[in-house]
């Protein structure tokens, strides 16, 4: 066993990222670590890496108990990682990146003809023939890569992590990407591979760990778990928190397509996506992470282009080049990531709460203060906000608070479509109820809703109807009378019998 | 740590001994230089020393009063001092006829407060399209004019000194309106006009939604091009106005010395002020204090015989301290 993590604890201020984790990695083999955000995948890497320290449990590394208190010491002992936004600098030459901080040297001054050929040497190992003192950015990101690699090779790696090290990568280049993967194999490295395409996980890992909410759930040889399995693991149930919402009993097929999509493509994230969202309805859209929901998201919405494919809005087609032209239409977007998306941290309650509604709340330029304050006073009371007063800065507030203020931001505009991008994320159980029950009175009050989420339950209790998406793609449509756990497993393990189209 | 239950509980906040420095510190720093000056400095309390501080520090005001706009979208401007050049350069030599001869001395005069208000309005808009369109670093777009700004005044002047006198002209440095010098009264309506487009406007929310969180703002359908055009406009244009105050009240244009540190002057006061540098807050009564604590420091050493090299010092040392207070305020 080259690597063997048993019973890591680790608590963020009082509340558990890990909990008697557990991670055993055997000689030059490939690991797949999968599990949704939050599941504890980073924490229990950053741990090894001594990026954090861990608060319980033992790490014992090439047969010697260890306890790494830097990245810099991990490094020296053998393990490098490989980041998903590389960590290469991008106007220095591939050689120069690949002897970053390890410079050789001669008479104290760098040693440039030793520093070319050591690099062009291990580039050859991975067949890769380039010009070494080209700037790192002069290449994509497939060979980028390989310098990663090249680099930490050099450093004697003996485990090399990689998150997500097919992100950014097309077909051809993740082919490239596995040749060296395999050649790292051969040469006695154990690789750490994090990544949610369930295909590339089969094509090149040995084993698999599972982790969910903070605990090592499952270990299994590739082949001996199928796919099924492996989402059932990732996603889990949660306990049944919130019990079905009722749904006013009207023929959904009856009502006007709102919103659709038809082989809409963007980038290499959204490749061939089908969606329509009705009026009245919550339209459901799941897929594990990295399989494009967002990103279809952002395309509606005007914030990515519509490449290729089309976008019709109430029959008419569209293609928004910014969000302010979505918002026209009254479409609204609740982001996935209220911090980096959503909240203006420092401006109050109010402030950020008619943001989108501020050009029509404006007479002669001028804020109408007393309409402003009726509408945010109204919001506040009907979401059941709490706030010490409207003033106060939104960055103060519980996440939910907050949601429910980034909500309101639509709701006062009268949007007819609402998309809201995993709407619970991060929030207490008793809010998560409470927001998927007002996005089911506003649908049953005629708004077309498209809820993202990667909470199976969540889908089951508020959806009318799901799309599936995989790697870009969409592969299943589950209608209300099939919905069911079983269903929505199948279809995000994309395992449909091509010929019936039917569900395995 | 035995905090947690604090943490829990986010409704009734205090503000840290910190944030209260952060946001009234310069309001303290400012009587405690009154108070020092009315002490020790002889006849501080005079018409003239009011009027000589108030003069002096109209012009950093203005500029400023832009400066604060541009830094609440997280911009900066470095090219202001070159626009005052510019701004200073063109007015005598539109009233002087130089450009194209006028009879009428009202239209020429008339035209020297508007033409060069509007170049340098332009210069503005120009250094926000560098921002906006080519997504070039605020302080790297608007070091083209820093550089070139000031060139292009000395080869529109050929590199002469442009003496005049004109009193209409000149009214807007020495005259006085009711009493009070007219550049005193514009730098109050100028402020007060500022306060109240980030107080009252929707274009001031998004100003400071631009600068608190990009992102967030262009999800919420914010012309974030436009937001941060019209503030880099702005910030041109006052720099026009204080150019013209300069060259009139001292009669004589040099385009070498017009706004010469200017840009420095004005981010400073912001800075004194308690603006984040970082963007997201607009303290307009911030920057007019900031202004005015950095101009009494300097007119009290000069006062008590401290050389103005040594004044320089001084105002480092204060921008360190409003700088570091304001950084741990926010990180309490």
């Amino acid at each position: 066993m080259l690597l063997s993590m048993q019973g890591i604890s680790k608590s963020f201020a009082g509340i558990a990222a890990l909990q008697s984790a557990s991670l055993e990695i055997g000689e030059s083999e490939i690991m797949a670590l999968v599990g949704q955000n939050g599941a504890g995948k980073s924490t229990l890497i950053k741990i090894l890496t001594g990026a954090y320290q861990r608060d319980e449990g033992t790490i014992r590394f090439q047969g010697k108990d260890v306890s790494f208190s830097s990245p810099a010491e991990s490094q020296a002992a053998g393990i490098a990682t490989i980041y998903q936004e590389i960590n290469l600098a991008p106007q220095r030459s591939v050689a120069e990146n690949i002897y970053l901080s390890r410079e050789p040297r001669r008479f104290g001054l760098l040693d440039r003809k030793a520093m070319r050929e050591g690099a062009a040497k291990v580039l050859k190992v991975f067949n890769l023939d380039i010009d070494v003192d080209l700037p790192v950015a002069r290449f994509n990101a497939a060979t980028r890569q390989m310098v990663s690699i090249a680099r930490a090779v050099t450093q004697n790696a003996r485990l090399l992590i990689m998150d997500e090290p097919t992100s950014s990568l097309d077909e051809r280049e993740v082919e490239i990407l596995f040749r060296t993967i395999r050649t790292l194999k051969q040469n006695g490295v154990a690789v750490v591979f994090i990544g949610h395409r369930l295909d590339e996980l089969y094509a090149i890992c040995d084993r698999v760990t599972i982790m969910r909410d903070g605990h090592t759930v499952a270990v299994s040889a590739m082949n001996d778990m199928p796919k099924m399995e492996l989402v059932r693991h990732m996603l889990g149930r949660e306990l049944a928190a919130f019990q079905a919402l009722a749904r006013d009993a009207g023929s959904d097929d009856a009502r006007p397509v709102r919103l659709e999509l038809k082989n809409a493509g963007s980038g290499l994230r959204v490749r061939d996506v089908d969606l329509s969202i009705r009026q009245g309805e919550i339209s459901g859209l799941a897929g594990l992470l990295g399989s494009g929901r967002t990103e279809t998201a952002r395309i509606i919405f005007g914030v990515d282009r519509l490449e290729r494919g089309s976008l019709h809005f109430n029959g008419s087609e569209r293609n928004y080049a910014e969000p302010a032209a979505a918002i026209a239409d009254g479409i609204g977007l609740v982001s996935e990531d209220r911090k980096v998306d959503g909240i203006i941290p420092d401006m109050s309650i109010r402030e950020n709460m008619t943001l989108a509604l501020l050009p029509k709340l404006k007479k002669a330029g001028i804020v109408d203060r007393a309409r402003q304050d009726e509408i945010v006073s109204r919001f506040i009371r009907s979401l059941g906000v709490k706030c010490a007063s409207p003033d106060q800065p939104i960055k103060e507030l519980s996440g939910g608070n907050q949601q429910k203020v980034l909500l309101a931001r639509w709701l006062c505009t009268d949007p007819s479509v609402l998309i809201v991008d995993e709407p619970t994320r991060g929030i207490d159980i008793g809010a998560k109820s409470e927001i998927l029950k007002l996005l089911r009175s506003l649908a049953d009050e005629g708004l077309s809703v498209l809820m993202i989420s990667s909470e199976l339950e969540e889908l089951l209790a508020a959806a009318d109807r799901v799309t599936v998406l995989s790697d870009g793609m969409s592969v299943a449509v589950l209608p209300r009378q099939q919905l069911s756990e079983q269903n929505l497993l199948a279809a995000m393990a994309h395992q449909i019998d091509g010929a019936s189209g039917e569900l395995a | 740590m035995t905090m947690t239950d604090t943490s829990l509980k986010p409704t009734a906040t205090t503000a840290s001994p910190l944030q209260l420095v952060s946001r009234y510190g310069v309001f303290v720093a400012f009587l405690a230089l009154l108070v020092f000056n009315i002490a020790v400095t002889p006849n501080f309390l005079s018409w003239q020393t009011l009027n000589v501080n108030l003069t002096q520090v109209a012009t950093i005001v203005i500029v400023a009063t832009g400066m604060t706009l541009v830094i609440a979208t997280g911009g900066i401007d470095l090219s202001v001092g070159s626009l005052m050049a510019i701004s200073g350069a063109l007015a005598p030599m539109i009233f002087m006829g130089k450009l194209l001869p006028i009879d009428n001395m009202a239209l020429a005069v008339t035209l020297a407060f508007i033409i060069p208000v509007l170049v340098a309005a332009a210069c503005g808009w120009f250094n926000g399209f560098l921002v906006t369109h080519f997504r070039i670093q605020p302080i790297v777009a608007t070091l083209v004019f820093f550089i070139a700004g000031r060139g292009i005044a000395q080869v529109m002047t050929n590199g002469n000194l442009q003496v005049f006198k004109n009193p209409p002209f000149q009214f807007i440095a020495m005259g006085h309106i009711a009493g009070i010098p007219a550049q005193v009264v514009l730098m109050v309506v100028i402020a007060i006009l500022a306060y109240c487009l980030i107080r009252f406007t929707v274009l001031g929310r998004q100003i400071i939604a631009v600068g608190g969180n990009e992102k967030a703002a262009r999800l919420t359908g914010i012309p974030v091009r436009r937001v941060k055009t019209f503030v880099y406009v702005i910030s041109g244009a006052l720099a026009g106005i204080a150019g013209l105050i300069v060259v009139a009240r001292n009669s004589a244009s040099d385009a070498n010395l017009v706004g010469m540190g200017m840009e420095l002057d004005a981010i400073a006061a912001v800075a004194v002020g308690g603006s984040l540098l970082t963007g997201g807050r607009a303290n307009i009564f911030g920057t007019l204090m900031g202004a005015l604590v950095i101009q009494l420091v300097r007119y009290t050493l000069l006062a008590n015989g401290v050389p103005d090299a040594a004044a320089l010092v001084v105002k480092a040392g204060l921008i360190v301290v409003a700088v570091f207070i304001q950084q741990r305020a926010d990180r309490s």
